[in-house]
């Protein structure tokens, strides 16, 4: 198996960890060699977060350089918009329409950057953008954003569905097992 | 056995298992709390929340001089404050293994500064082993035991915080049953006064050449010959970012980075054309392949400062640029870390910030106070460097300044190293005012229990520092407890004890709304009663932007914890929910 790149990019708090670690179990299930790398301490504090995922043959560094992610994971529009440069040629983005203001746009020293998506379309980056966020409120709880985004995801990978359903009911908290499943359900029909 | 996928901090915790660990005290600090936190989860081991590092590593010591293998976990300036006791260890080496876990933190994800705990291993003469994956965080804790006893010294085990944090396969094995070991008691070895520690420092140079010698052939330590034109040095993650940028070159990996095996870098720079020493943060291996007169190259290609990447090495060895290729067209504003929405800090810090003071701040999440639009923070330097600051500021400008100033600290903080300093304050006539932030836990590191908390690192109740009492005790007769939510109250009291002409305490107590204890739900929005005069804006809470139409509550981030109503003028932010 080629190795998979894939990014997680958020803000700190929005559950970018859980989905890695489904990423994780998804693909140790497959019996690939899988390293993730997570960011933990100050910088979870609502700052911008970014996870790592590579699985394949034989994976030696852990962080994925830019110009290489095969696959970007954005739980925020503005994240999705930083890591541009580490998308590979013709790598694919799955994008949460949710915006949520840095502290620089709250005080008012920076814009938000309107019109992020159409910007990224223009450079012919290929994206599937979804409100992950209504989703899981319609699932049951917002917390499930990151499953649904996984659902999303499992549609543009080389993993099978039933493969993501078993390592999502292997991550999740038992008791959150019911929503969780049904945010996947939502995320794969979102998917194009 | 199953292979299991493991953070490289759980792969310690699960190594120190199977080598028949018996006690592990630590303090948590980003990247290596996970390691003691693992750990408990484990019934065979006894784990303990320690106040410092200090105590950590000397109950450590205890541990591993009664016979028992013991190991102690920090992040690097943990290992600052626990360089006295590693120091003196040394010289004593070890009954049963011991074993100190440091993980430094290049890049500074989480930390003050970014020193390289390798110049420790070699200053307290003990052997440093570093893993490059978390399957080598596992086997290498294993090794740092069985070394530790063979060789009669501590061993030091460090990470860096892409080791610690990286998850990768690990197969699991049994524990092994390793017994106690006899203790007798030797005054000689274990009571360090000069006429025993001299000896002792003869024994210390011996074991130094012992352990090189090691070094040259242990199996920590490996050589793959491919090109010849291309020869890499590098040990823990520098290791993995140059299979990953030269998979064709030839690798020595250093696996035990102190002391360094001589013999074995000659005969691989002797088999390469070119040697590059890849090393994050100080010219360590570097310096030594030079001082053996061994020609590599280090720094001048690659830097001292931050982290190294695959396509740094790449860059530099290669020379292959990695081509851009998309960007974004305008500046992407950052995004830094922020008090979360609800942080019962964010209270203290507004009323701070509102009346100009100058305050000595600390470490923990409460150090976000330096951050637009608060701003409130003037000073941070080290654990407990708080009350000092303010103590050393009184001393240096007088008592008027003292009128203008506070020191701002965390529960775990101020019992780490802060209570010292308040002492200091006291017995040598200081007026400072001192404010605790007792959020009932230590927050920054993930919420680990501590002993102003009341529980144990197993959640077991036992008893709780009273912070009041002890503040009573070091003879602080002015002490106050403060909710920082109602702000105006807390305003008053602030400027009461800033007034004092004594040395005061005010504990601003409310727990960090992410655990539990602080209850909150509900929504608060913002009414047409809104003025837009942009009060609520100073608090800098993540959950309110300022739109068009004025300040508004982001329902998603809102955890409904009611401060921004009470700096309100116009009752225009109402509970919905």
């Amino acid at each position: 198996m080629k190795n998979m790149n894939i990014m997680i990019v958020g803000v700190g708090g929005q559950g970018t960890l859980l989905a890695s670690r489904i990423i994780g179990a998804a693909a140790i299930n497959l019996g690939v060699d899988v390293k993730l790398s997570e960011v933990h301490g100050m910088s979870q504090r609502g700052g911008s977060v970014v996870t790592y995922v590579r699985y394949g043959e034989k994976v030696a560094s852990p962080i994925i350089g830019e110009g290489e992610a095969d696959l970007i994971l954005a739980f925020e529009k503005l994240e999705a918009y930083r890591y541009l440069p580490y998308l590979k040629q013709g790598g694919k983005y799955i994008i949460n329409t949710q915006e949520t203001d840095p502290m620089p746009v709250i005080t008012g020293a920076a814009e938000y950057p309107s019109d992020i998506l159409e910007k990224m379309e223009k450079m012919g980056v290929s994206i599937t953008a979804c409100d992950a966020l209504a989703l899981a409120k319609e699932a049951g709880n917002i917390k499930a954003t990151n499953v649904v985004l996984i659902g999303v995801m499992a549609k543009h990978t080389n993993i099978s569905k039933e493969e993501w359903e078993k390592a999502v009911e292997q991550t999740v908290p038992a008791k959150l097992l019911e929503v969780n499943r049904k945010a996947f359900q939502l995320g794969y029909d979102a998917a194009e | 056995m199953a292979k299991k996928l493991m953070l490289g901090n759980e792969a310690v915790a699960r190594g120190a298992y199977e080598a028949g660990v018996r006690v592990a005290s630590s303090y948590p600090g980003t990247p290596s709390t996970e390691i003691t936190e693992f750990i408990a989860k484990y019934d065979e081991i006894y784990a303990e929340w320690a106040p410092n590092e200090k105590v950590a590593v000397e109950t450590a010591i205890g541990a591993a001089t009664a016979g028992g293998r013991a190991l102690s976990a920090m992040k690097h300036v943990g290992l600052n404050v626990a360089a006295d006791p590693l120091f003196t260890v040394s010289y004593i080496g070890a009954n049963a293994g011991l074993v100190i876990v440091v993980a430094d933190d290049p890049g500074m994800h989480s930390s003050q500064n970014e020193q390289d705990s390798r110049h420790y291993a070699i200053g307290a003469k003990v052997p440093m082993l570093e893993p490059a994956d978390s399957s080598e965080c596992k086997e290498f804790t294993k090794q740092a035991f069985a070394l530790s006893e063979q060789f009669d010294t501590p061993v030091i085990l460090r990470l860096t915080t892409r080791v610690a944090h990286s998850q990768s396969l690990v197969e699991l094995c049994e524990r092994e049953d390793v017994p106690l070991r006899e203790y007798q008691k030797n005054i000689a070895k274990n009571v360090m006064v000069p006429a025993n520690a001299k000896p002792k420092h003869v024994m210390v140079e011996e074991r130094t050449k012992k352990l090189a010698a090691f070094a040259e052939t242990t199996d920590l330590n490996q050589v793959w010959i491919k090109d010849k034109k291309i020869g890499i040095i590098a040990a823990g993650i520098s290791y993995q970012y140059a299979c990953e940028a030269c998979p064709n070159a030839s690798i020595l990996k250093l696996g035990m980075v102190n002391p360094l095996p001589e013999q074995l870098i000659r005969d691989f720079a002797s088999k390469v054309e070119k040697v590059y020493v890849a090393e994050q943060l100080d010219p360590v291996i570097e310096t030594f392949c030079r001082s053996i007169g061994v020609k590599v190259i280090g720094k001048e290609a690659f830097t001292m400062i931050g982290e190294y990447s695959a396509a740094l090495l790449k860059e530099k060895i290669l020379g292959e640029k990695a081509p851009k290729l998309l960007c974004a067209e305008e500046d992407v504003p950052v995004r830094p870390p922020v008090m979360c929405p609800g942080c019962s800090h964010r209270g203290v810090f507004y009323v701070l910030s509102k009346l100009g003071l100058t305050v000595a701040g600390d470490i923990g999440c409460y150090s976000l106070g330096c951050a637009k639009p608060l701003a409130s923070i003037d000073t941070i330097v080290c654990m407990g460097g708080s009350i000092t600051g303010a103590h050393g500021m009184e001393k240096a400008r007088g008592r008027e300044f003292a009128r203008k100033t506070v020191a701002v600290l965390g529960d775990s903080t101020f019992v780490h190293s802060g209570i010292t300093g308040l002492i200091d304050v006291v017995y040598n006539k200081g007026t400072t005012t001192t404010i605790i932030l007792d959020n009932s836990i230590t927050g920054m590191t993930g919420h680990q229990q501590n002993p102003s908390t009341g529980f144990t690192i197993r959640n077991e109740p036992t008893r709780q520092v009273d912070l009041e009492q002890l503040c009573h005790a070091v003879g602080v007769d002015r002490v106050v407890i403060a909710d920082p939510f109602d702000v105006d109250k807390f305003e008053k009291i602030v400027k009461e004890e800033i007034a004092a002409e004594e040395p005061s305490v005010i504990i601003a107590q409310r727990p960090c709304a992410l655990i539990k204890k602080a209850g909150y739900s509900g929504l608060y929005v913002i009414n047409d009663k809104c003025k837009n005069c942009k009060m609520c804006m100073k608090l800098g809470c993540p959950a309110i932007s300022l739109k068009k139409k004025g300040p508004q509550i982001d329902e998603t981030l809102c955890v409904g914890c009611g401060l921004c109503p009470n700096v309100c003028k116009f009752g225009a932010i109402e509970r919905v929910k």
